[in-house]
């Protein structure tokens, strides 16, 4: 028996049994059910752990061959054996239609037409053997600004998609995160009791909406009263999807705001207001700042939020690879590519290794986001709410 | 005077300003609503429910992606539930506040809350599908292909990933909201701590058990991301099994909307099936706030 289980069951007993009992019961006996059931509760928990882990091994496993530029591409023979079989996976794509002519590789979304489900060609086959090749071009042509992986030659320049994502992610968040860190200082110092039961449920409303849904409304709604407004030319573009991808990050920049926030001691509220400070200006000078953190750790997962946003990106941005800085240009993003292009690939393919390298890419930024957020945010805002 | 007057009016404009930003969101929100129930709420009939799509997609029902979507989140539930309730109680009633193992468990639910959702996908296809399942075809069926290849188990496995902290975080607010004392009384009487979690602790945390279930459950019908690899079908003409792809709501919506030859046509079906999705997640998410409100009530109580 271990120490800990002795207090245990020593505060369990109570402490007015007699001496004699005490002795009787600090040797209580080993109860196999407690010990097990511990054990197995502790085992189901540390899941949690493992699965990061697992999820980190095995989304860089599949992205991993790509570095293989001297051996051959390792494959088990099962899945060797199955090779055949696999190709005719999924919706593959007629490979005339799309890549050989066209430098800027997808199009617009609302434009595409129904894909051809005839089985893959000859050229879109790749076997083990001319991996090594394809592998060593494509690692040259990573850096280029060429998005093209469907053609005789692939160019696999991920540069215009970094740049894509990037200025939708910039674009959302100047359109949510001043939207929503404002509505939550307006919940959290303004609101009667009345108004925060109505805007918080709203919020967790929003946040309830599927991403789908949110798509669904820029590409049928919001692109169209948003061209009318703004005159430009092409439809679906990045201010579209940037603004609809603002509208799924606006619950998380709200909620954690508005936490950080009422987080903030009332004594700093009540000494502002002795101090003659108006309602407005404790707001905006003591209770903003002090939560500072907060927010920006709000922001940083906000960023998260809209950097892996898939279904969005696929349906309200237009999907074309530009490399161009015009907000009111299509883009694609790297987690819209993924999305478009990994049921379509050959398992094992070069193409599909790169897809799964934007993925390990996509994985490592938002894990890091995540981490600032937790660690160094938290550290300061305790910190400066503990006036240390 | 003057002076303060003008504090006055700045005071009003600033803060009238941040008025201004809730209720911009709030717009916002019953606009999408609106839009989507006005343009759906013709097609939700027990027919349009009920029946196969028909004529390419073009006329007929949704039946079968809600069908889809049902066994999906059902075995979601199965297999998140269960986990996200056990870890919730080891960090609620086992694990000390600040221990590392416990601290670490933490960030890695937050982790898994923040991971984007596409990259659940590429995991769903790295590991269940590629690893998983290809061995057990190798292993079981001499390297046949059934298990290898994306279909609604492990769709719904991935899924049950993705909702996983969903359940932890609600479960672990429920179990909070239980009094020590009740704990401390059930341990005097003699029980066992196990069995002070198995009677006390866990049925008067079930409410938070069932909100946790209700968000997952709402979170899992409306993700598509995750399984647009792992075993989303474009069309099927059967129910699906185990084993098969399968059809979904919000797949459905994406493969219509964007994928379909003619838009125009469908365009009544996709906000049909819309509205259908949103009416779902929405009553869903609805009574998840109730659940909560009433949790948060007891608890403050």
């Amino acid at each position: 028996m271990t120490k800990k289980n002795k207090v245990k069951s020593s505060k369990a007993q109570g402490s007015d049994s007699q001496p004699s009992d005490l002795i009787d019961i600090t040797r209580k006996r080993f109860r196999v059910g407690d010990f097990l059931a511990e054990k197995i509760i502790k085992g189901v928990a540390l899941l949690s752990i493992t699965i990061i882990v697992l999820i980190f091994f095995f989304v860089f496993r599949e992205a991993f061959p790509i570095f293989n530029t001297s051996k051959e591409v390792k494959k088990s023979p099962t899945e060797l054996a199955k090779q055949d079989t696999q190709e005719t996976y999924g919706a593959v794509t007629d490979v005339d239609s799309k890549g050989t002519g066209q430098e800027t590789y997808g199009a617009v979304a609302d434009t595409l037409v129904k894909k051809d489900k005839t089985p893959a060609k000859g050229t879109y086959t790749v076997n083990a053997g001319s991996g090594t090749d394809d592998n060593k071009s494509a690692l040259n042509t990573m850096l280029t600004k060429d998005w093209v992986p469907v053609s005789d030659k692939p160019r696999y320049g991920i540069l215009s998609l970094i740049i894509g994502t990037f200025k939708i992610t910039l674009i959302s968040m100047l359109f949510a995160a001043p939207l929503a860190i404002l509505a939550a200082l307006y919940t959290a110092e303004f609101a009667n009791k009345k108004m925060k039961e109505i805007i918080k449920p709203t919020i967790e409303l929003l946040a309830g909406f599927p991403s789908v849904v949110i798509g669904f409304f820029a590409l049928m709604v919001l692109a169209t009263f948003l061209q009318n407004i703004f005159h430009y030319s092409t439809r679906l573009n990045s201010f579209v999807g940037g603004i609809a991808m603002g509208i799924a990050a606006i619950p998380i920049i709200f909620t954690i705001t508005e936490d950080a926030l009422t987080a903030v001691p009332r004594s700093f509220n009540e000494a502002s207001l002795a101090l003659g400070a108006s309602k407005w200006q404790t707001a905006f000078f003591v209770i903003l700042p002090a939560a500072t953190p907060g927010i920006f750790a709000a922001i940083l997962l906000g960023i998260g939020r809209v950097f892996g946003e898939t279904m969005i990106a696929l349906m309200a941005t237009g999907n074309a690879a530009l490399m161009d800085l015009n907000p009111f240009e299509s883009v694609r993003t790297l987690a819209a590519t993924i999305g478009a292009e990994m049921a379509e690939v050959v398992f094992g393919d070069t193409h599909y290794n790169v897809l799964f390298l934007i993925g390990s890419l996509l994985f490592v930024f938002t894990f890091i986001l995540n981490a600032i957020a937790e660690f160094y945010v938290k550290g300061k805002l305790m910190k400066r709410i503990q006036g240390k | 005077m003057i002076n303060s007057i003008r504090k006055n009016i700045k005071g009003i404009a600033i803060e009238g300003i941040t008025l201004i930003s809730a209720i911009i969101i709030i717009v916002i929100v019953i606009v999408m609503l609106l839009v989507i129930f006005i343009g759906g709420k013709d097609h939700l009939t027990w027919e349009f429910l009920t029946s196969f799509p028909t004529e390419g997609m073009t006329k007929g029902g949704i039946f079968p992606a809600l069908y889809g979507t049902a066994l999906l989140v059902i075995i979601m539930s199965i297999a998140a539930v269960p986990f996200g309730t056990i870890t919730a109680i080891y960090l609620t009633e086992y694990a000390k506040e600040n221990s590392i193992i416990a601290k670490t468990i933490r960030f890695a639910v937050r982790t898994l809350a923040v991971i984007p959702s596409i990259i659940y996908g590429l995991f769903g296809l790295g590991f269940f599908i590629k690893f998983v399942g290809a061995h057990i075809d190798g292993a079981f069926f001499g390297g046949e292909l059934r298990w290898g290849q994306p279909n609604l188990l492990w769709a719904s496995l991935t899924m049950s990933l993705l909702t996983l902290p969903v359940v932890i975080v609600s479960v672990e607010e429920a179990l909070k909201t239980v009094p020590q004392d009740l704990r401390a009384a059930s341990l005097a009487l003699g029980a066992t701590k196990w069995q002070t979690i198995r009677k006390v602790v866990l049925p008067g945390s079930i409410s938070g058990i069932m909100t946790g279930t209700i968000l997952a459950v709402s979170r899992g019908a409306g993700e598509v991301a995750p399984i647009l690899f792992t075993g989303a079908a474009y069309y099927l003409a059967t129910l699906p099994g185990l084993s098969d792809q399968f059809m979904v709501l919000g797949y459905h919506i994406y493969v219509l909307t964007t994928q379909s030859a003619n838009v125009d046509q469908t365009l009544p079906i996709q906000f049909g099936t819309t509205c259908v999705l949103l009416l779902l997640t929405f009553t869903l998410n609805m009574s998840a706030v109730i659940l909560r409100y009433r949790i948060r009530k007891k608890k403050n109580r």
